[in-house]
């Protein structure tokens, strides 16, 4: 900082790579900012950007997780794409929004997580309203209870979690725990260890569950280790707060995405949770998703959607609106829907397609290590349990581009690609 | 088992949302809506540009497009686009690389980017508001963790600006404070400090060290010219300060629910914007993590082509003449009927919004006996009155201060 104070352009450019214009006023008088230091880059996002840069044809992206195709591009749903020239012939107009978003897509999206059926959805109970995408969506929860859950503003997460998790509810003001989740020895599920953490947490506390397809491990419960799961958690009262960012594209199938998730309701907790349509609906950049709270009667519904509203309205005054008339249509109309279930099913299949080549592909090259975790997780990523100088190693040598943690997803992978991935993967291993 | 909720009270309503609710559920015939700044046109309807349905016909036929991720920082085109719109392509900031933009969820999402980075990276305070002011403004910078003061604005006796009054609040500030200034047609008040007014403005936050936010929700919606309207920015921006500007594109493209707004950061070097940038993005991330896509597509398609740019600047120019218009036929109508008092600042004021004058109790019986949903500040959008509602409205603002005379302000 004191280098941008002290000296010239010309030692700057010599620092810094960069050419610009000083205005006369620069150099003796300080910027107001001259103490902002340059923000570290966004690891994941920073993948890509390193990606972009090498020159290598066979460089592999499986930073960030967008689905692709088997071509290696982004997919454009057609049950997206009928909602939106729908839109058109609508005509629809821009007005402001409620803040808490329009009831056709609230209610449609509470629908989708807590089932058709629900006797929460069917008494009001739930408390809606639009978020920006997941990240939005969680963070609306984490001020939510910072202001209005007075029992604790701790909140556990599972061990590893999604990176952006910690900033968001750090920066909401609750302090983070863990407790066990992935068991490296396996890259699975370490049932016992998360029991016994979950056992030891302090009443009252909030526990964040991944309601499918964990990020970053993949590793999901069974449902016969979820209802264990709900027994603990009812036991130490905890409220549980559930991410439903893949609903549909974890397994391909919707329902059983939210088995956790419905059966925790159906065992009495009340919850909240937070939904994403950015990968089930290839929906990413239009922000979609849905914060709600499951209360215990309509009273307390007003109550609490009075409050979120104030919440809101301080942020963004109301949400962007094009993405959730796209979901609202694609869910309340049953020839949209169910192009739509047969897209998410679609993309589901391509992924776990992709992870049977890889595993067949590291045995075909000769791998002894046993990479069935590969075919075991499940959703957009996979754990596939490499450390971090094998990482760089893959990275380095064969271009291909993952996070530390040795996460890749699994999207990324094609039937051009794949091949080339587990012969790299096994020489970094061998 | 009780609820962990049970304890939590019923949030105040919000006055706005308040007044459309009940609008909306007002079955008398003549109502009419003068409560929410959204344009309506002389048929009492939202009315989408045909520039915004033509691009998107386009985007919603074009099979190559897209849903990904933007950048943190949002659209690149919208971003610059929306920054030289602001400032003009000749300004030096511009010109020298030194300003960025950072697409944000509308002006209240730009004004939210500015905040949060303020007080977390800057640590700075205070922030100044003006009386009245949007109030979003106060509960934005309240939870975002600043103290908020008020200075001095609006003279009701006058319905001007009060300047002496306002440089002397700004001459308190202590150190580390923000302070708010709106670029052109101030909301609620509609009224705007002259050029001259503005250059003492500048001297005083230049003095103080002041940080400057510009708030512009309605570039090109005032006057109907772009560049007017943009006067105050560009001033600030020739004079060397260092500031933030809060682009909203809700009134001026008709987009209101797609939320689009760019925080426009001008820097006195490239590097200090690069790192500010960096700092922002960070803050971004855990509050919405990037940007939505599609009116920022719009906007940004529209900016970068000479044709549609024309149209988009002639329907400006429709929408900002209309609402002129209704000013000149409210004063008309007011005077021709005798209605007490002087109304000229119906028309000296600009913009959405004018602040009539009236009091809470006769804004209030404007709700309630004829159906006419307004601010209990006295606010009224221009938006919301059209050739069918213009007697309407006069004779009901004749009929409330005619009846309480006694209690009126003193310029009415």
């Amino acid at each position: 900082m004191s280098a941008v104070k002290n000296v010239g352009s010309r030692v700057l450019f010599a620092a810094t790579g960069r050419n610009y214009i000083l205005p006369a006023v620069y150099s003796r008088c300080s910027s107001v900012w001259a103490d902002v230091p340059l923000g570290p880059p966004d690891a994941i996002l920073g993948i890509t950007e390193a990606f972009k840069k090498d020159k290598n044809p066979k460089r592999i992206n499986l930073g960030v997780g967008a689905y692709r195709d088997d071509a290696g591009k982004p997919f454009i749903l057609e049950s997206v794409k009928k909602a939106e020239r729908q839109m058109i012939e609508e005509g629809l107009d821009h007005e402001y929004a409620p803040i808490s978003g329009f009831p056709a897509f609230t209610e449609a999206s509470a629908k989708l997580a807590l089932g058709d059926n629900s006797p929460a959805v069917a008494g009001g109970l739930n408390a809606t309203v639009q978020g920006i995408s997941g990240t939005g969506s969680l963070r609306i929860g984490g001020d939510f209870l910072k202001r209005f859950y007075t029992k604790s503003h701790e909140i556990y997460f599972p061990t590893p979690t999604w990176g952006n998790h910690t900033p968001i509810f750090k920066d909401a003001g609750l302090t983070i725990k863990p407790y066990r989740y992935y068991d490296p020895k396996t890259c699975g599920f370490d049932f016992n260890g998360a029991l016994e953490d979950i056992s030891k947490i302090p009443e009252g506390s909030i526990i964040l569950l991944h309601a499918c397809a964990h990020n970053p491990t993949g590793v999901d419960p069974q449902p016969e280790q979820w209802k264990e799961i709900s027994k603990v958690v009812k036991k130490r009262k905890l409220y549980p707060f559930f991410d439903v960012a893949y609903q549909g594209f974890g397994s391909g199938c919707i329902d059983k995405d939210a088995f956790g998730l419905r059966h925790f309701i159906a065992d009495g907790h009340t919850l909240c949770l937070a939904q994403s349509y950015a990968k089930n609906m290839g929906l990413y950049g239009e922000r979609v998703g849905a914060f709600t709270i499951v209360c215990s009667d309509k009273k307390e519904q007003e109550r609490v959607m009075s409050q979120l509203k104030i919440l809101i309205r301080p942020i963004y005054s109301n949400p962007p609106i094009h993405g959730a008339h796209i979901v609202a249509k694609v869910l309340n109309q049953p020839d949209l829907r169910s192009i739509w279930l047969k897209e998410v099913k679609q993309m589901a299949d391509r992924i776990i397609t992709m992870r049977t080549r890889l595993r067949d592909g590291l045995k075909k090259e000769g791998s002894s290590h046993n990479w069935q975790h590969i075919t075991d997780q499940i959703g957009m990523f996979c754990f596939t349990g490499l450390k971090p100088p094998q990482v760089e190693r893959l990275t380095n040598e064969f271009s291909v581009y993952l996070t530390k943690d040795g996460r890749i997803s699994v999207a990324g992978l094609s039937s051009n690609n794949v091949d080339y991935l587990a012969s790299a993967m096994h020489q970094v291993t061998k | 088992m009780a609820s962990v909720f049970s304890d939590i009270e019923m949030g105040p309503p919000i006055e706005v949302f308040k007044m459309v609710a009940e609008f909306n559920a007002d079955p008398h015939p003549e109502k009419v809506n003068l409560s929410v700044g959204a344009y309506r046109g002389n048929d009492g309807k939202p009315w989408v540009l045909p520039v915004v349905r033509t691009v998107e016909a386009q985007m919603a036929s074009d099979q190559t497009l897209n849903h990904e991720y933007l950048p943190v920082a949002g659209l690149p085109d919208f971003r610059t686009g929306a920054c030289k719109m602001i400032l003009g392509e000749e300004d030096p900031a511009i010109v020298q690389n030194r300003v960025a933009g950072v697409q944000a969820l509308g002006g209240t999402g730009a004004l939210k980017v500015a905040a949060d980075f303020l007080r977390q990276n800057m640590k700075y305070e205070y922030v100044y508001v003006s009386t009245p002011t949007w109030e979003n403004h106060k509960s934005l910078f309240t939870k975002a963790g600043f103290k908020v003061k008020e200075h001095r604005y609006w003279n009701a006796k006058t319905c001007s600006v009060d300047l002496e009054g306002m440089l002397e609040d700004l001459r308190t500030a202590p150190p580390k404070s923000v302070v708010i200034l709106h670029a052109v047609a101030h909301n609620p008040t509609g009224t705007d400090p002259t050029q001259e007014q503005w250059k003492q403005i500048a001297d005083v936050c230049e003095e103080k060290k002041l940080f400057v936010l510009m708030d512009c929700a309605y570039q090109g919606y005032t006057s109907g010219d772009l560049d007017k309207d943009a006067w105050s920015c560009r001033y600030f921006s020739q004079r060397g300060f260092e500031f933030f500007i809060a682009q909203s594109f809700s009134k001026n493209f008709g987009l209101y629910n797609e939320r689009v707004g760019n925080l426009c950061v001008v820097c006195k070097d490239s590097d200090s914007k690069s790192k500010v940038l960096s700092q922002m993005e960070l803050n971004v991330r855990v509050v919405w993590s990037n940007p939505s896509n599609h009116g920022a597509r719009i906007v940004a398609t529209v900016l970068n082509n000479p044709p549609l740019y024309a149209e988009w600047r002639e329907s400006i120019k429709t929408m900002a003449n209309r609402i002129l218009f209704m000013r000149e036929q409210l004063h008309q109508k007011l005077k021709a009927i005798g209605c007490p008092g002087n109304w000229d600042h119906i028309v000296q004021q600009q913009g959405m919004f004018s602040y009539t004058g009236l009091n809470e109790h006769q804004s209030e019986q404007m709700v309630k006996r004829f159906h006419i949903y307004m601010m209990k500040s006295g606010r009224i959008s221009m938006a919301g009155l059209n050739s069918q509602n213009l007697d309407y409205v006069a004779k009901a603002i004749n009929t409330v201060v005619t009846e309480s005379m006694g209690q009126a302000q003193s310029r009415i």
